[in-house]
């Protein structure tokens, strides 16, 4: 079906939660990118925004529950023709946030990770905020612009 | 997540499908780790044609391989990395330690010649 382009989908949103078990890093990713396709991004896009989204959750799950449970949230909402994405976790914070954007800084090598996810994060969207602190969870938001300015 | 390995020539080939993530990782690794082990850690190819996502779980699962593979003197290579894979390969520099090839044979031919 074709989507009116005339009418930007600004305003929309959408809320997702969801219990920290790695299998629901699939379906945050696949929701993220099914509300995301109003903006009819490029394949290219997608990969990037169901990449960022998927860092982001992997992340709540094993460094903010450090793989013990509690809620992972998203929201999503659009806004002339960028998503902004935010994942939040109520669990333990970063200490050190220059420290974890370091490339190659992991705080969890006995788990095989690589330290390049928050570097990953900033290279597929526009802008990545973090806000976290010890003992109070962390919220990352993420806006990236998907859908070329329209002539007037 | 599925994984189908098979031994060529005594190159353990190990062809992945479906999305490569945290949750795929966690289940994967021990696997492929322990035919490391039956194959004496002599040649591991990791073919990545049927992986339709992957995040920097999957750097971490080939960056750990390569260091259980090397630190026993044998080799890795990788193989069939798609288009929406390749910006991760690049931007993560894993490409400065570990060669990809566009073919199986390519990559089983190349550890094998070590």
């Amino acid at each position: 079906m074709d989507r009116d382009k005339s009418m930007p989908a600004a305003g929309n949103y959408m809320r997702l939660q969801f219990p920290s078990r790695s299998e629901n890093e699939s379906l945050a990713r696949v929701a993220v990118a099914a509300f995301a396709a109003q903006l009819d991004p490029t394949l290219e896009q997608l990969t990037e925004l169901k990449t960022a989204v998927s860092e982001a959750v992997t992340n709540a799950i094993i460094h903010g529950y450090e793989d013990g449970e509690g809620e992972v949230r998203i929201s999503c909402s659009l806004h002339e023709g960028a998503i902004e994405i935010v994942v939040e976790d109520d669990g333990r914070g970063i200490e050190d946030i220059d420290l974890a954007r370091q490339p190659m800084y992991t705080s969890r090598p006995d788990l095989e990770r690589s330290g390049m996810g928050l570097t990953i994060m900033e290279s597929f969207v526009d802008e990545l905020a973090i806000d976290s602190a010890p003992g109070r969870g962390t919220r990352v938001r993420m806006r990236k612009h998907i859908a070329p300015v329209m002539a007037q | 997540m599925a994984i189908e390995s098979s031994v060529l020539d005594g190159v353990l080939v190990v062809r992945m499908r479906g999305d490569l993530d945290h949750h795929a990782v966690e289940r994967i690794r021990d696997e492929i780790e322990r035919e490391l082990r039956a194959t004496g850690y002599r040649a591991l190819v990791l073919s990545f044609r049927d992986i339709d996502f992957m995040d920097s779980s999957g750097l971490g699962l080939i960056l750990g391989r390569y260091r259980s593979v090397t630190q026993h003197g044998g080799r890795l290579a990788l193989c069939e990395v798609g288009e929406p894979l390749r910006r991760l390969f690049e931007l993560s520099g894993i490409l400065k330690i570990v060669s990809v090839y566009e073919s199986e044979e390519a990559a089983i031919r190349a550890v094998k010649e070590a």
